[in-house]
């Protein structure tokens, strides 16, 4: 079925062997136009050194919007027609193509959703991207205590009975924001969630920054689309394969894609980079023709990681067992987390052992746990490389593992919300000193980038020990104004 | 009618044989596989591009890499080889009368097949009754090892394709956990001549020396090699490579060959100035 759009394009079906982003860039390839507008390297000409490390090809497509290749600001053809690709590819009423990562995503999420003063129900350990936003629009948090699994000091997903509780206890409350999953790989029973919230007229928002690849393989857990969920956040550049900075915003039926693109260009650049916008448009077509088989791959590779780095003893590398119907309602078969303090060493050590002895580059280790990310670009080489490198700092460093602390969760106290607390009058005083003050800014390891503590919460003892022993054991701290966390601001 | 196997030794250098004929060509799933009749070097066996062995000098390589540990360690029995498909090492280990179990781990049966086929000299002794032969990554045969071998000899391709892993401390470590007490492993190690080259070889020596106890590096001259010019790593926990030569007791083997000798042996370990400096660097 063809017919003509208001812009005059002709409709035709969607066919995801299109690719109309990396087309229209090859037309305009051949075309050989001559540049008097930005930018001003000019196809790379003006900038010889940029062009020899990049190469003529890459810089040659870095060009500004014009009428053949469309504008991401106002989309009218081409990366209109790859949204709907991207749209269908995911299941989504809406697709939007972001440039500025899934941090853009989510906050354009979450900022047309709450306003000033509104709340939002959410789980303590989301990516600093969600409180940001929270800082942006002075929305309110109400955390649902995610559950703990005590053994492995790991954070699980929301319970359904939380999520009931704190919806009960906040009718007010616009919007619930779901980790899908978490950056280990626990998912919350979405379906459900997204019911509860829909019942009482709330949103339900997804941060799917690690749940790309649900859409596409097989026996992965529940997409936020599949499950009702109003929108969604996906990291393309993570799973999907595209270019880092590179995302996706999904939306479902009931939200005005109008007032979305409005909240998304009040912070998004007018310049969006082609380079990015071609990488979503061939990695979206790349997953929804052969996105099944490789992730079928990804998973068969981690389940073979598994079973033997769990063979060489003392590591634990976690799966599904720990599916427990509702905090771990279900896992990512996809991601490999292994707990390390049983052979006495925190997932930071590992970590940095990994990287300093054996070349080896992981996602992140934390307190007690490492993550390596497998995805679409691995080689079963380099797994044996992975799994004998674990083997060995097992055989060369293990410790007794008394005196390793064990828990990551602390409950926050929320005195008072992001906005205020980071706009506030505040002074710095040395961190040592902080305790039972109120904290007016971040505080967290990078990666995964939860924070420990948010501009608003209480400092406590408990949570200055904590962030002592990741020092200690060498986690890579940011946020607070003072580099080295000696200091912090706190309210006034 | 002119045709020539040309191998890039660098971006800027290459070496080329002359063909008589392409006897066998094979995409297995892990690397290119070609077998050449050529004039002067016999038949050449060469992998991604690469060459592996020629009939005309792989007699070098095969008896550097095996007679030099051999005449070291006073009572070898139990012997892992990683690589070699062509069979070349296990032909000459396959002598030594006191050998009982010779472990050969090949990642690519399509490359045995090959050689079976093309190169049956070679491969003649990969059925003698002490030849247990594996199909698997390396990494993972080994990690499962303790204790268990008295010699590793790493007969693998360079270090910048299917063989990578087996030049990472990883590898080196799981080797060490493999062996005996007064084990030996014994590596390709690469050449020194051109830069890309030499810088692998410097961190392969760093990452043994840092594994072993007692690590140095000799070399042979292999023609169809980089810059003709090769090196192998000798690593022991216990044995030196010159002070622990039994030189009286290999020859009273009367195995008869064509390179090694135990006064080569000795002088094999004495290295040119650059490549002193090169290994000290690292040390």
């Amino acid at each position: 079925m063809e017919e003509k759009n208001v812009f005059g394009f002709e409709e035709k079906e969607l066919d995801q062997n299109e690719a109309p982003i990396y087309e229209a860039l090859q037309r305009f390839r051949q075309m050989r136009v001559v540049p008097f507008d930005v930018p001003g390297h000019k196809h790379g000409r003006g900038n010889p050194e940029l062009t020899a490390f990049l190469g003529e090809k890459c810089v040659g497509i870095d060009v500004n919007s014009m009428k053949p290749l469309d504008n991401l600001c106002h989309p009218v053809s081409v990366i209109r027609r790859a949204e709907e690709l991207a749209a269908d590819a995911f299941g989504a009423a809406h697709a939007f193509l972001m440039v500025g990562g899934t941090t853009s995503a989510v906050q354009s999420m979450v900022l047309a959703t709450c306003k000033r003063g509104d709340k939002i129900i959410l789980p303590r350990n989301v990516h600093r991207s969600v409180i940001n936003a929270l800082v942006l629009c002075g929305a309110v948090p109400v955390y649902v205590n995610p559950e703990v699994d005590v053994r492995l000091g790991i954070s699980l997903g929301m319970q359904r009975e939380q999520v009931a509780k704190a919806i009960a206890e906040n009718p007010d409350a616009v919007a619930v924001l779901v980790n899908n999953p978490t950056y280990y790989g626990v998912c919350s029973d979405m379906r459900s969630i997204v019911q509860m919230a829909h019942d009482v007229g709330m949103v339900c928002l997804a941060d799917e920054a690690h749940g790309t690849h649900f859409y596409f393989g097989a026996g992965m857990p529940l997409t936020a689309m599949k499950a009702g969920a109003d929108m969604a956040a996906v990291s393309m550049h993570k799973s999907g394969g595209s270019l880092t900075q590179s995302s996706l915003l999904l939306v479902g039926p009931n939200v005005s894609v109008g007032h979305v693109r409005q909240i998304i260009n009040l912070t998004q650049t007018t310049s969006g980079s082609y380079l990015l916008m071609s990488s979503l448009d061939i990695s979206r077509r790349n997953l929804a023709l052969r996105g099944r088989e490789v992730f079928a791959k990804v998973v068969s590779m981690a389940d073979y990681a598994r079973e033997e780095i769990n063979e060489i003893g003392g590591y634990y590398a976690f799966g599904k067992e720990l599916v427990n119907g509702n905090s771990v309602f279900d896992f990512d078969p996809t991601k490999l987390s292994i707990h390390t303090r049983d052979i006495g060493l925190a997932g930071i050590e590992v970590y940095d052992i990994l990287r300093d002895e054996y070349d080896i580059q992981i996602e992140f280790g934390d307190i007690g746990n490492i993550l390596a990310y497998l995805s679409i670009g691995d080689r079963p080489q380099e797994l044996e490389r992975l799994v004998s490198a674990l083997a060995e700092i097992r055989r060369r460093h293990q410790k007794d593992p008394t005196g390793l602390l064990s828990q990551e969760y602390i409950d926050p106290i929320v005195v008072t919300s992001p906005q205020e607390a980071f706009y506030a009058e505040k002074r710095s005083v040395p961190i040592t000193e902080s305790a039972g003050l109120v904290c007016s800014e971040f505080v967290m390891c990078y990666p995964p980038g939860i924070p420990i503590l948010s501009p608003g919460e209480k400092i406590t003892k408990e949570i200055l020990d904590y962030i002592q022993y990741a020092k200690d054991k060498g986690c890579s701290m940011t946020g607070p104004e003072d580099p080295e966390i000696n200091n912090i601001n706190v309210l006034v | 009618m002119e045709l020539w196997f040309s191998e890039f030794h660098t971006p800027d250098v290459q070496h080329s044989i002359r063909v008589n004929r392409h006897l066998y060509s094979y995409k297995s799933d892990y690397q290119q596989i070609d077998i050449f009749d050529t004039p002067e070097f016999g038949r050449v066996l060469a992998l991604d591009g690469n060459v592996m062995l020629t009939e005309r000098d792989e007699f070098i390589y095969d008896e550097m890499i095996t007679h030099v540990p051999m005449s070291v360690h006073p009572g070898v029995k139990d012997i892992l080889v990683i690589g070699a498909g062509d069979g070349g090492v296990v032909k000459e280990l396959a002598r030594y009368q006191q050998v009982e179990r010779i472990d050969l781990v090949e990642m690519d049966p399509q490359v045995l097949e090959a050689c079976r086929a093309y190169l049956p000299e070679n491969a003649s002794r990969l059925d003698d009754r002490r030849v247990h032969i594996f199909y698997d990554n390396a990494l993972r045969f080994i990690r499962r090892c303790t204790s268990q071998y008295d010699l590793i000899i790493v007969d693998s391709t360079d270090p910048f394709g299917p063989s990578e892993g087996y030049f990472t401390r990883e590898f080196y470590g799981i080797c060490y956990n493999a062996l005996r007490d007064d084990g030996i492993m014994v590596n390709q190690q690469g050449s020194p001549f051109y830069k890309h080259d030499a810088e692998a070889m410097q961190r392969s020596h760093q990452r043994i020396h840092s594994t072993f106890p007692i690590s140095r590096v000799y070399q042979a001259h292999i023609p169809t090699y980089a810059a003709g010019y090769w090196l192998f790593g000798f690593a022991s926990k216990k044995y030196h490579p010159v002070d622990d030569l039994d030189a009286e007791k290999w020859r009273s083997l009367n195995l008869q060959t064509k390179y090694y000798t135990t006064k080569l042996h000795i002088g094999a370990f004495y290295l040119p100035a650059f490549l002193e400096n090169m290994l000290k660097e690292v040390e």
